[in-house]
């Protein structure tokens, strides 16, 4: 019984670990990748994530690719005098020694064309392209579809 | 006393009068901007998902927390949604005395994807109207705010939207009491709340 305890406890913590995962390649890296549980596939998911540039030098956010959306995208929500827009960003600085969030109401990953529908729990992968580091590969982890961040606070 | 004295003191009298009635009309209330703002009502007369037509009436005694969006909305409408489902959540019994409506400013495509199945998805409080474009007009001219189609190509169906993205806080009278802006806090939002049961 004792084992079965201790094997949970640290099964339950492995998966904490891997729910909330640092990705990194090169200078950047990447922390806190989520997403929000979707109503089907009719509808655009979301990605928030975490990067850091631990680097001497400035590096860009230019794309992003994965199997769960035919056509995912960077954008930038921008609310000016209470009015929200969605424009499409090119790319997302990440100035040197910096920190820069694809956090809720600002830049985010639309994940348009979802291939099948995000379900809480379940993790899918991304790979993120940088202007200078290159490409990088992180896992997110789907959260409830009323997620307001990613919950990983007391894994860090 | 000359005529001419008279006609001296009849004008200081009437030049006394002339300032009091000009003192009075300057200190007499007058409607000030706040009174209007009181007075503003915003209506809505559109369908729920159902297809039944809901209008402002049916809510008369309760606060309506109303708020604008689509439902193909990846960041904006997903985290006002929730904010709004955490409000219900977090008032307890006090939620019978609120509404929340969200009302969509994308309602073609919003019935076709299913508003139901959306506002549901984030809590089952949550009333979901879609009119169409001359009941969707109508609709925010009468609560004054913005939304515009933006020919957006890269994007699935060419288009996404921007639209104001404040709640507003309709009271039991109808009558339009404050916005939060987006991004207020559930917290702050119950605590507003509960300052007027």
């Amino acid at each position: 019984m004792k084992t079965i305890l201790l094997a949970t406890a640290l099964l339950s913590v492995a998966a904490v670990a891997q729910a909330c995962g640092t990705f990194t390649m090169g200078d950047i890296s990447i922390e806190r990748a989520w997403s929000r549980a979707s109503i089907g596939t009719d509808r655009p998911g979301v990605l928030y994530l975490e990067i850091t540039n631990a680097g001497a030098a400035d590096d860009a956010l230019v794309g992003i690719l994965t199997p769960a959306a035919g056509m995912p995208m960077l954008h930038e929500t921008v609310v000016t005098d209470g009015i929200a827009s969605m424009p499409h960003a090119a790319s997302v600085l990440v100035p040197a020694g910096q920190t820069v969030a694809l956090s809720p109401g600002g830049f985010h990953g639309m994940l348009m064309g979802l291939t099948e529908a995000l379900t809480k729990g379940a993790t899918f992968p991304v790979t993120l392209t940088f202007a200078q580091a290159g490409s990088v590969d992180v896992t997110v982890d789907v959260l409830s579809l009323r997620a307001e961040g990613p919950g990983c606070d007391d894994a860090k | 006393m000359t005529g001419l004295r008279r006609i001296q003191i009849g004008l200081w009298i009437m030049a006394g009068l002339a300032t009091l009635a000009y003192g009075a009309l300057t200190l007499l209330p007058k409607p000030s901007a706040q009174t209007e703002e009181a007075a503003f009502r915003p209506v809505f007369a559109l369908p729920d998902g159902g297809g039944r037509l809901r209008t402002t009436d049916e809510f008369a005694g309760k606060f309506q927390l109303v708020f604008f969006g689509f439902t193909n909305c990846p960041d904006v409408c997903p985290t006002t949604l929730s904010e709004v489902a955490q409000v219900m959540d977090d008032l307890g019994d006090d939620a019978t005395f609120v509404q929340p409506i969200f009302i969509s400013i994308d309602p073609e495509r919003d019935r076709r994807l299913g508003i139901d199945a959306f506002t549901q998805a984030f809590h089952p409080a949550i009333l979901g109207l879609a009119g169409d474009a001359r009941e969707t007009k109508a609709t925010a001219a009468s609560f004054k705010i913005f939304f515009a189609q933006e020919e957006t190509p890269e994007v699935a169906d060419g288009y996404t939207m921007s639209h104001s993205s404040a709640l507003y806080l309709i009271g039991p009278e109808g009558d339009w009491l404050r916005q939060f802006d987006y991004g207020t806090s559930a917290a702050d939002i119950q605590s507003d709340l509960n300052s007027r049961f």
